[in-house]
């Protein structure tokens, strides 16, 4: 207590010039290579017998430090160990890096200098660990949105696509574990299947920077990986809860690692989510509830020059769409948009009835390494991925409990790399990769397939070099090329087959004629190269400059070539065409960054030219016996994107940060001479944070996020006669909402429960004034407010 | 070494096997089950005498084709008319008859009847569900004086029920058909 008392004294009173002995030394040991911490790491105090160990959070202490210079050791079992000179002067924070001496298999890494899975030219951004936990409770595309650059394209609340510099869908390749997601990630309402609890450490890579998984990332990659594990005999774990008001639900999240001396290791994880309606300020947002489940299991064993490694993810998600947002024709638009509530309400329930969507992923993938000392070390992976996805509509009579939509969809991926390391200073990497996909749309619906049968095969090849022209200058060029072919069975419309004039076209394709559907068999090939060359300066220690130009390629994708009917969870009827190619990005970006503990910022032009880019945009209005529907069509066009993302965090005063961050992005039809359609409008983020680790790491932080109203918009309104009032009446569709300004709050405290374990307990609180906004990026912003004010609580028990 | 040569082939007999085994067997056709594609209005005059039918159908459902609108005669002035509704989803063979669906779940559905144009009408319902509100797939109309205008029809899927008319019952629309009508 008198230790307190007096910390408490020391911290009110003004920092005394004489020589004190009561400073403390903290902050975490890293890992020098991709940032993760370091579990179980020692620091040595020379001269004094001081040692600690940092906890499961890489975080250390150090007490009863005078002003004065001191000499730490700092080791790890799986790093090289390391001598630091630290200058102490009141409480001082201190990251310390180490350098990993065993291979991961996690990590593949080369020189030690930068990841080699990722681009070693474009400025990255990653969420620690602790940032990633206070997303707990929400999902992949919550956390990411925390980054600038990054928004997100939403349906509700629980749907959260991200949105990387504009882009979004099949141009964010979404890398998890080391395996590509293919999880029918296309349509604008299919999130990412991706427990937000499995992963340790998420990377965003703005750009086609990660060549060895793909060459189609238009827009970004985002890098999820698993926490490592440490080569040594230990069980460690940890529980997350968190509790939250609005939707009253709560998440609860496992994770226990066992690993051995040996090199054995296994850890296995779960997370159950479960939320009821969500609510606006001002009422409760109908059938919005969410059902999350999931579990992985990882086991391997990691030696120097081998290893193997298995790992088993089951996701599974129940989500509720808006009851308010399912919709007949233009007609029942315009009352939904020219109301300003819902026009469902309904009390509060846990249940989640139609329209909804129920997800189910499995991903099992193998990997191992072995390394030759005559030419590197060859990796060789193999995943299987099965996503099922079922979509239920509001129907009648027997088909009321049936999915209107029932995909499966199986994808098969092996993929062998080798690290070469030519000279000292020149790494090269090569591989090749094929994959095999098979998508199978159920006809039980009894409802036309939105994404027809089809196998498709992938083959790819790359190599990527990096040379290290000086301590200061590294270089780095790559090149892919990836082929795909699709065999397709798609039943077309007569009268739409037509219409477009495929009968003239393409009467080749033609299987069989029916009643009024024809069955075609497009087989599709794709060639798309793609290349990416960089350089980083390090003028000094603080400053250093990132260039990068990347081409990426995307081949279409399903739902461009083949959608064609109506799209109820959108209420249009959405065309695609078989005659499209691929897109090609041409993306270049520049970072200046400084990195000081004091003041740090980032700042990152880009400009991404797209030609061939595959819009979807309003044509025309359609009668149907069920009224008009506005009609959606793909087409290609030149695009072009640009802006600019800035970041900053100043240490104002002891303890105390500020952290700002901005993003702007433009994006224009360069043929139509027009703005592309939900690019994010401006938005800045401020933060002030309060963080003591002297006492009990007490962290106080207060965000104010201000999203400007978007003012570049193409128009897509059109207008539509309405029977009981005889006029004619605009459907305004385009029309982004106000600007709006949101204010959270929260704080985390730690508690040293025994020796081992540490329970974090965290409190905060979401959109505080409880303000009413929509965002332009929501889908179903036409139908209802966003979320209302939310408590929320979370648990940390880490042992 | 031993282990990743028989891991390697393992997996490409994995990759082979699965390969091979995704048959080459055509898909199915699917007809939309819910459309509805045609919609008829029988207007049967009460004495006797011959119907008036109101026809919109459209065959390739919500396909490019627009729908084919067709009015069989006029009405008369002062006459009345025992109307009937029905719904045919004809992508189908046999056409399926979806009023019968719309009828058994009466509670959740209901039809409206709107005037445009001067039209000079009246219309009343002669169907309800099981708690006393209309229905609205029988109903009657009474000619007025002499005059033209449109006659809407909209079926809502759960409505408010009871309602005032379109303006309080929510719900989805399921059809909205128009007809240019003359009375004389």
């Amino acid at each position: 207590m008198r230790k307190y008392a007096l910390l408490m004294l020391l911290l009110s009173s003004i920092p005394s010039i004489s020589q004190n002995c009561d400073n403390t030394l903290s902050g975490t040991v890293t890992d020098l290579h991709d940032g993760s911490l370091l579990v179980g790491a020692t620091l040595i105090v020379a001269g004094t017998e001081k040692a600690v160990q940092t906890d499961m959070d890489g975080k250390y202490t150090i007490s009863n430090l005078c002003n004065d210079t001191y000499s730490i050791q700092v080791s790890h079992p799986n790093c090289l160990t390391k001598g630091f000179t630290v200058q102490i002067k009141g409480n001082t924070s201190k990251v310390f890096k180490l350098e990993h001496h065993l291979e991961e298999l996690n990590q593949i890494t080369v020189e030690g200098k930068a990841y080699s899975n990722k681009s070693k030219t474009i400025f990255e951004n990653t969420i620690s660990k602790e940032e990633l936990e206070r997303f707990s409770s929400g999902t992949l595309g919550d956390a990411l949105n925390s980054l600038s650059g990054v928004s997100s394209l939403n349906t509700g609340n629980t749907v959260v696509k991200p949105l990387i510099n504009g882009l979004h869908s099949s141009r964010v390749v979404i890398i998890n574990n080391g395996v590509r997601m293919e999880d029918q990630e296309w349509g604008a309402e299919h999130a990412p299947n991706v427990d937000v609890n499995s992963v340790g450490n998420l990377t965003l890579i703005k750009g086609a920077g990660a060549l060895q998984y793909s060459g189609d990332a238009v827009g970004g990659v985002i890098v999820a990986e698993a926490s490592k594990v440490p080569v040594k005999d230990s069980l460690y774990g940890k529980t997350l809860y968190t509790a939250a008001s609005n939707g009253r639900g709560s998440s609860m999240t496992s994770q226990f690692t066992k690993s051995y001396q040996s090199g054995w290791y296994s850890t296995l994880q779960g997370t159950l989510k479960r939320f009821g309606d969500f609510e606006a300020p001002d009422y409760v947002l109908s059938n919005t509830g969410i059902f999350e489940r999931n579990a992985s299991l990882l086991v391997g064993i990691n030696r120097f020059n081998y290893g193997v490694e298995a790992y088993y993810s089951l996701f599974k998600n129940e989500i509720g769409i808006l009851r308010a947002s399912h919709l007949g024709g233009a007609q029942d638009q315009i009352r939904a948009i020219n109301s300003n509530r819902p026009l469902v309400i309904n009390d509060f329930t846990y249940q989640i009835n139609e329209p909804k969507q129920d997800v189910t992923h499995h991903l099992a993938r193998i990997k191992g390494f072995k390394k030759f000392d005559s030419f590197g070390k060859l990796s060789l992976q193999y995943d299987f991925q099965h996503n099922n996805r079922l979509e239920f509509d509001i129907r009648r009579g027997a088909d009321r409990d049936k999915a209107s939509l029932d995909l499966q969809l199986v994808t098969h991926t092996l993929m062998l790399d080798l690290d070469s390391h030519l000279t000292d200073a020149i790494n090269l990497k090569t591989g090749i990769m094929a994959r095999y996909q098979n998508n199978f749309a159920d006809p039980n619906t009894g409802v036309r397939r939105l994404i027809p049968d089809y196998d498709k095969y992938d083959l790819g090849i790359y190599a990527i070099a990096d040379y290290r022209l000086n301590d200061n200058l590294l270089m780095e060029a790559g090149g892919r090329f990836d082929y795909t072919y699709m065999d397709v069975f798609k039943f077309y419309r007569t009268s739409f087959w037509e219409s477009r004039n495929y009968d003239e076209l393409f009467p080749e394709l033609v299987v069989e004629e029916l009643d009024n559907q024809i069955l075609t068999n497009p087989q599709l090939n794709f060639y798309n190269p793609s290349a990416t060359l960089g350089a980083t300066y390090k003028f000094n220690v603080e400053y250093k400059l990132f260039f990068n130009y990347s081409i990426a390629s995307r081949a279409p994708n399903p739902s461009e070539l083949f959608s064609e009917g109506l799209h109820h969870s959108a209420s249009r009827i959405e065309l695609g065409d078989l005659r499209f190619n691929s897109e090609v990005g041409h993306k270049v970006s520049l970072t200046l960054q400084r990195e000081n503990e004091k003041f740090s910022f980032s700042v990152n032009p880009f400009i991404n030219t797209i030609n061939d880019f595959i819009v979807i945009e309003p044509t025309e209005i359609q009668q149907t016996v069920r009224g008009n529907f506005q009609v959606w069509e793909y087409r290609q066009t030149d695009a072009q994107l640009l802006g600019v993302d800035f970041e900053a965090s100043y240490a104002f005063a002891e303890n105390f940060r500020f952290n700002h961050q901005f993003s702007l992005v433009k994006g224009y039809d360069r043929s139509r001479d027009e703005p592309l359609i939900n690019i994010p409008p401006a938005n800045t983020k401020n933060e002030i944070v309060y963080q003591n680790p002297a006492f009990k790491n007490l962290r106080l932080a207060l965000q104010n996020e201000y999203v400007f109203h978007q003012n570049e918009y193409p128009d897509n309104n059109f207008e539509v006669f309405i029977p009981e009032t005889e006029t004619m009446e605009t459907v305004d569709l385009s029309t982004p909402p106000d600007a709006y300004n949101l204010f959270n709050f929260n704080t985390s405290i730690d508690f040293k429960t025994t020796q081992t374990s540490t329970l974090t307990v965290g409190f905060g609180i979401t959109n505080v004034l409880n303000t009413s906004y929509r965002n332009y990026l929501n889908r179903l912003r036409y139908y209802a407010d966003d979320l209302g004010r939310n408590f929320l609580l979370n648990l940390k028990l880490n042992y | 070494m031993k282990k990743v040569k028989f891991l390697a082939t393992a997996i490409f007999a994995t990759l082979l096997f699965v390969s091979c085994s995704s048959d080459d067997d055509t898909p199915v056709e699917v007809n939309e089950e819910e459309v509805i594609t045609t919609f008829t209005v029988t207007l049967a005059p009460n004495g006797g005498g011959t119907a008036i039918i109101l026809q919109t159908r459209d065959l390739d459902g919500d396909g490019p084709n627009a729908p084919v609108v067709t009015v069989s005669g006029n009405l008369a002035t002062g006459v009345t008319y025992n109307g009937a509704i029905v719904l045919l989803n004809e992508t189908v063979n046999p056409p399926e008859n979806i009023t019968v669906e719309v009828e058994e779940e009466a509670g959740e559905h209901q039809f409206f009847y709107t005037l445009g144009g001067g039209l000079d009408v009246t219309t009343a319902y002669s169907n309800f569900d099981t708690d006393g509100n209309p229905l609205g797939t029988q109903f009657t109309l009474t000619a007025g004086a002499a005059s033209s205008g449109t006659l809407t029809f909209t079926l809502r899927h759960e409505p408010t029920k009871p309602n005032t008319g379109l303006g309080d019952a929510g719900g989805e629309t399921d059809i909205a058909a128009t007809f240019n009508v003359t009375v004389q």
